[in-house]
């Protein structure tokens, strides 16, 4: 929820009381989740490369993207869906699968691949356990991207705290698609009907839980072959050279996807949320703007060739719709057929950066867990690791190794977290992770690339978890600059509290790297 | 040989299948998508692996009513089926049976030790399903009439409840299977009997 002083400033930005729909707008846009308020002075100081290396984008993107020679880039990122996963673990981890997933073909790279590191409460606690692990399998394997990687940590703090943090690997040796448009087009609406699914997700990840409190309706449903539809038809529509910019619907829905493109390019908006196609009666247009309904995309196109555009639509059986267009005005305006329901400017959406208080406090010692009756083949074998046959090292050997289809090159991706460390001692703790990265890609005769983390801590209003997060991007900035080894794209996932019980602050890096040739490298068969 | 890739939405194992064929045939086979009403003059047809349709209602069941699969019916060429298209060719009633959700009730990704019917030789191909538990209420006679052409090697390896551990049904000119010799051909692949599963069915 705002806070008074931020609805104080509101009123001044825009100069009136916001009505009903703007309130929900910034309610949304202002949440943690959506706006890196407290994350964003920290982030920015981070590693992202130096000019003229390899990196082709950096964080701020839908993933980062990197140039691997000969036209090949490879684009990757982590991303948390920890909130949800507690909720209802299947739907809130295969939604997870699917939201990073769409991050990566928005980009135009086809995925892959598939990671994830995991943090449960103990081995016993089935319902989480098995319901994440199969909203993964399902997902993942019906879409057809192998599973390459899991790993799974065991900690009394993650009980009412469970972490999913999934990332994917794409791949392309074509254009590069960004969500910054370069021209005005316009705006286009593909994918699943809009419903009340996930209303408000983006503010429920921004707030602690009470015990008790029944949170489902706002965890999404997935369908994962509604997702296999929307890539082969999105990069169908690649192809075409229709498209402007890209962006996927995650959190906060039409919302955040249109704001945000209109904001980058420089531009207004101007959408007519009454041509949206909806899966329910009644719903009021602060509900379709905030829906996290899946598997829907947003594009900006050339208002020519709409007719090889339909067509390809068509051909895959996806609902699609021009919902407005791109202005000059500089304005987010929302209309119900020709009744203006929303008109802000864009700027004023912008949240305000914050500097949260820092305070060190002594740690107290804990007792590490030493687990010995939890059989990882079970998690393994449930995810089709082999699926597009490009498979040379899968979850049971680490890192994975995915070749490059049709080539000599090959990727080796592994995640890595060590919470206990970084409850010691952030900054030190942080820098072993990424040593261990590094060395672990190393270790495969693979040039390692750059990374993506994902900061999952707990309520960013404790100083001692912002002490903890300020020492980690301190110590991540320091070491990946050592290394030149950039971070190129990331998540941060904070309020990982219930009832004032919060977790160990537990960054996960995703670490990449090139293997030139694999079939005269060294690597540890283990089939 | 000539061959041709049909694709259903959700087919997801059609790149790979492609390079396989390609890598043993030396010709490219054709795409064809499951809205066309003709088959083009090739030696096989391949249905691959994937999750036709989501997998919803029953896995391969609504992509028997596709136009394709009405000429499928018609013709006297080789089909071969893997997996998702093993369970389209059951749904359509061109081959015996039919596959449930697997004993275990998980999906399963592992290579396995297959043998081949009437006479056994062992093959290693990966399997990676979530229902491949084949089901037939008389198996003796799917011997008797050699209609059986791969089960897991041994009982014990049974991985999923299929009726006397059957995973490969052979009916006149067409086939299907549910491990996936698509995955079993490249230097790193966990064995390269992919292509003896193609010998087998041309033998």
């Amino acid at each position: 929820m705002l806070a008074n002083n931020e609805i104080e400033l509101i009123n001044k930005r825009l100069e009136r009381q916001p009505n009903t729909t703007e309130l929900h707008v910034f309610d949304a846009m202002w949440s943690e989740h959506c706006s890196y308020k407290s994350s964003k002075y920290w982030l920015k100081q981070l590693y992202t490369g130096y000019d003229g290396d390899h990196v082709i984008s950096g964080p701020g993107e839908n993933a980062g993207v990197i140039d691997i020679g000969g036209g090949d880039k490879i684009v990757f990122k982590i991303e948390s869906h920890n909130h949800p996963s507690y909720i209802e673990p299947y739907q809130g981890a295969a939604t997870g699968v699917g939201g990073i997933m769409r991050d990566i073909f928005t980009m135009g790279a086809r995925p892959i691949a598939n990671l994830n590191s995991l943090h449960f409460g103990s081995t016993d606690d089935k319902r989480v356990i098995d319901g994440v692990v199969k909203g993964i399998a399902d997902y993942g394997n019906c879409v057809g991207v192998p599973t390459v990687s899991s790993k799974c940590h065991f900690f009394e703090c993650y009980r009412e705290n469970p972490l999913v943090n999934a990332m994917t690997v794409g791949y392309t040796n074509k254009e590069i698609f960004t969500s910054i448009p370069n021209k005005k087009g316009i705006v286009v609406y593909v994918g699943a009907k809009t419903g009340r699914d996930g209303i408000g997700g983006a503010i429920m990840a921004s707030e602690e839980f009470i015990e008790g409190e029944d949170k489902r309706p706002t965890v999404q449903v997935g369908d994962p072959f509604q997702e296999k539809l929307l890539l082969e038809a999105s990069l169908e529509l690649f192809e075409t050279g229709t498209v402007i910019a890209a962006q996927d619907m995650g959190a906060a829905g039409i919302l955040s996807s249109t704001s945000e493109v209109a904001l980058k390019g420089g531009y207004g908006i101007d959408i007519d949320i009454s041509k949206i196609p909806l899966r329910e009666d009644g719903m009021e247009p602060w509900e379709i703007l905030l829906s996290e309904s899946q598997e829907r995309m947003l594009f900006v196109l050339n208002s020519e060739k709409t007719g090889e555009v339909e067509s390809i639509f068509q051909k895959w059986d996806l609902d699609y719709v021009s919902i407005g267009t791109l202005t000059d005005t500089n304005n987010f305006t929302v209309r119900v057929k020709d009744e203006v329901v929303c008109d802000i400017p864009l700027e004023a959406l912008d949240a305000p950066e914050l500097q949260r208080p820092t305070v060190k406090v002594k740690r107290e010692d804990i007792n590490i867990p030493v687990v010995t009756d939890f059989d990882m083949n079970w998690v393994w074998e449930q995810y089709d690791s082999q699926v597009i046959g490009n498979t040379i090292q899968g979850p049971q050997a680490d890192p994975a190794i995915v070749r490059i289809p049709n080539s000599k090159k090959a990727i080796a991706m592994t995640t890595l977290s060590c919470a206990p460390f970084c409850y010691y001692n952030p900054r030190s703790g942080i820098r072993n992770i990424i040593y261990d990265c590094y060395y672990k890609l190393m270790s495969v005769n693979a040039i390692p690339l750059g990374i993506t983390n994902c900061l999952n801590f707990g309520n960013p209003e404790n100083p001692s978890v912002m002490h903890d997060f300020k020492e980690v991007c301190i110590g991540m900035s320091e070491t990946c600059e050592e290394l030149l080894f950039p971070v190129v794209s990331g998540n941060v996932s904070f309020y990982n509290e219930t009832s004032g019980k919060g977790i160990m602050p537990t960054p996960v890096i995703g670490g990449v790297g090139l293997i030139q040739d694999y079939e005269n490298s060294d690597y540890n068969i283990s089939r | 040989m000539k061959t041709a890739i049909i694709i259903f939405p959700g087919s997801n194992c059609d790149n790979e299948m492609e390079r396989f064929l390609y890598a043993y045939t030396k010709i490219k086979p054709i795409r064809v998508w499951h809205k066309e009403t003709r088959l083009p003059n090739v030696d096989m047809y391949v249905l691959p692996g994937g999750f036709s349709y989501g997998d919803y209602l029953r896995a391969g069941a609504l992509a028997t009513l596709s136009p394709i699969i009405t000429e499928l019916k018609k013709t006297d060429r080789k089909i071969l089926g893997i997996c998702n298209g093993f369970q389209i060719l059951c749904e359509a009633g061109l081959l015996p049976g039919t596959l449930r959700i697997n004993s275990t009730e998980k999906f399963i990704c592992k290579p396995i030790d297959i043998i081949t019917w009437p006479v056994h030789h062992q093959r290693r191909i990966p399997i990676a399903h979530a229902e491949g538990n084949y089901y037939h209420p008389n198996p003796a006679k799917l011997v008797e009439e050699q209609k059986v052409a791969y089960s897991y090697y041994l009982y014990e390896n049974n991985p999923n409840g299929s009726t006397m551990g059957i995973c490969g049904i052979r009916n006149n000119n067409v086939l299907g299977m549910m491990p996936h010799p698509e995955r079993a051909f490249e230097s790193y692949h966990c064995s390269q009997d992919g292509f003896k599963i193609l010998e087998d069915f041309y033998a």
